[in-house]
């Protein structure tokens, strides 16, 4: 993705524009003209209930959502200004700008180590880095993530057998190396203990410095906790978007204010 | 026995809940257990009945008269002449090796490639029919594939090459290899398939493509049961006896080149062992030469299993 020049020319404030987004799952359509602005450096969180279409949006921002048959996708997506429904646009460099953190935390069943450097390997040619360069890599991105003190010594065990939590860590850390702009994030903390999921939000909001976070979530409370702005969507549609509080606080619909008391959800 | 007391305390609701049904899952179950625990020691057992039964049989030979060199590194196969009977199995051990690690060349990337296909990238009614397609391939008797070689292959292998004989080396490779492939990709399709989506998405989602996924995520994350299928796969070739006895030429030498008619070890017993008299030096002999088979599947299986195991425990497990 050429991003710089866009950004410089301050053409756009907003990291993701879409513009009347409609997505359907063969004859289902899960998203309604979504028209949405995120904005850089700070975590903007999707709420809504179950089937709603956020898991469904946050997977268009790196055309995840492909991977499946029957899915037709209309209007665009811009990111840093680049429409990446453009003939043009690579999915390899579009992913290695746009990070994607799952649910259920995936480490791939390779060591620790070759995990944070699985998508350097992806993306650089075979020599680009000498085996010191590649340490420092792995060091870096486990001590972003904090990481680096529970594993240094393990760093060619399997990344499956770590706990859950560590797991999801370095499910981050592999994303860090590519120096992603972007990270998704799709309700990483649902399959952690209430500790994990401190920890994961500790860390989600030291990283909100450096990247655009959007994060879907069922949680209420977290979206609170965390999230600078919240988009709250039902039925595939966008109801609402803007400052975390003020969704929480003074919603202006009835849709979101039900919602967020919790008379539904 | 009345150790426990709250054991005690609660047998007689036990026995009150199991009331009715008591008589017959009281025999029953014990029953089913030791039906289950046979079955599955059984499998040892048919292993050492047959060693033991191949072994008594060949004993009298392998640890009397047969000279173990010359067993192993003569050509020199006469076991019905009557001057002196020979026994040098080198030209059938070569000839198995030969048929068996050429049909492999041909049957894992072919197998190994249709599974990920079907695994990967074939979808809905494709893949439907391909699997049933490549089942009923598994299905063929092996006596109509030594047919199709005999009657088909060879005459085509002579027409298109210019070798003097059809059934050879090339030929039985060919359809041992076939013969192969259905089990290397139901069996590799499998291992694709046990691996988590989880993964491809992971991959997928830091930007590989289709094919990295498969190289880098797939097949390490699938090797244990991608191996169990090739080395299925080489067990079948090694065991095969009815195509390869048709298809190969069974002539006994040392092949020089593809379209050579070479003999199997398997061949060589199927066809021996009906003419051979009962108990004589001949019988005994083939029966060294199933030790032989014995001891090289053995060996397959104890590699591939340590290989398997061994792999994954040291760096990663």
């Amino acid at each position: 993705m050429t991003t710089g020049p866009d950004l410089a020319r301050g053409v756009d404030r907003f990291t993701i524009q879409t513009r009347d987004l409609n997505l359907w799952y063969g004859d289902f359509q899960a998203l309604k003209e979504v028209t949405v602005r995120i904005k850089p450096r700070m975590i903007t969180s999707l709420i809504g209930p179950s089937g709603c279409g956020k898991t469904t949006l946050l997977r268009c921002f790196n055309r995840i959502n492909e991977r499946y048959e029957n899915v037709t996708t209309t209007g665009e997506i811009r990111i840093f200004g680049r429409n990446i429904y453009d003939t043009g646009v690579s999915l390899s460099e579009l992913r290695k700008s746009v990070g994607m953190v799952f649910q259920r935390p995936n480490p791939l069943p390779i060591s620790i180590y070759d995990n944070v450097l699985f998508g350097v390997r992806l993306h650089m040619p075979r020599m680009t880095f000498s085996r010191g360069q590649k340490q420092e890599l792995v060091e870096t991105a486990l001590r972003d993530v904090q990481l680096w003190d529970d594993v240094k010594d393990q760093l060619r065990r399997k990344a499956t057998l770590l706990t859950l939590e560590q797991q999801q860590k370095l499910c981050l850390a592999r994303l860090l190396p590519l120096k992603p702009r972007i990270i998704l994030m799709d309700e990483p903390c649902s399959a952690l203990d209430a500790e994990g999921i401190e920890h994961i939000e500790e860390l989600v909001d030291q990283l909100r410095a450096k990247y655009t976070i959007i994060m879907v979530t069922h949680n209420m409370g977290q979206a609170r906790r965390i999230s600078q702005e919240c988009i709250f969507m039902f039925l595939g549609r966008i109801v609402e978007h803007g400052p975390t509080l003020e969704v929480f606080l003074t919603p202006r619909h009835k849709d979101t204010e039900m919602y967020v008391t919790g008379r539904y959800g | 026995m009345s150790a426990d007391p709250v054991n005690t305390r609660d047998r007689p609701t036990l026995r009150r809940l199991a009331a009715v049904p008591a008589g017959c899952r009281g025999l029953t179950e014990p029953l089913i257990e030791w039906l289950i625990r046979i079955c599955g020691w059984s499998a040892i057992l048919f292993v050492a009945a047959i060693f033991f039964f191949v072994l008594r049989e060949a004993a009298p030979m392998l640890f009397g008269k047969l000279d173990l060199v010359e067993f192993f590194t003569s050509t020199d196969w006469q076991p019905t002449s009557e001057v002196r009977q020979r026994y040098g199995i080198l030209a059938l051990l070569v000839g198995t090796l030969h048929v068996s690690l050429l049909a492999m060349a041909i049957a894992v990337p072919l197998g190994l490639g249709a599974a990920v296909y079907i695994s990967e990238f074939s979808r809905g009614r494709t893949r439907e029919t391909l699997k049933i397609t490549i089942e009923l391939l598994a299905a063929i008797p092996s006596i109509v594939w030594g047919f199709i070689a005999y009657m088909v292959l060879g005459p085509l292998i002579i027409r298109v090459t210019g070798a003097p004989v059809g059934v050879n080396l090339f030929n039985g490779s060919v359809v041992l290899a076939l013969m192969s492939v259905p089990i290397i990709v139901s069996v590799g399709e499998d291992a694709l398939k046990a691996v988590p989506d989880a993964y491809r998405e992971a991959a997928l989602a830091m930007g590989a493509s289709r094919w990295e996924v498969i190289v880098r995520v797939l097949f390490p994350a699938a090797k244990n049961g991608l191996l169990a299928a090739v080395l299925l796969g080489i067990g079948r070739a090694i065991g095969e006896t009815m195509a390869v006895l048709m298809a190969t030429g069974h002539a006994v030498l040392i092949p020089r080149s593809l379209f050579d008619p070479v003999r199997t070890l398997t061949a060589t017993i199927a066809s021996e062992l009906g003419e051979a008299v009962k108990g004589g030096d001949h019988y005994r002999v083939l029966f060294v030469i199933g030790l032989v088979l014995f001891a090289v599947t053995f060996v397959v299986n104890f590699v591939a299993d340590v290989v398997v195991k061994g792999v994954g425990s040291e760096r990663r497990a």
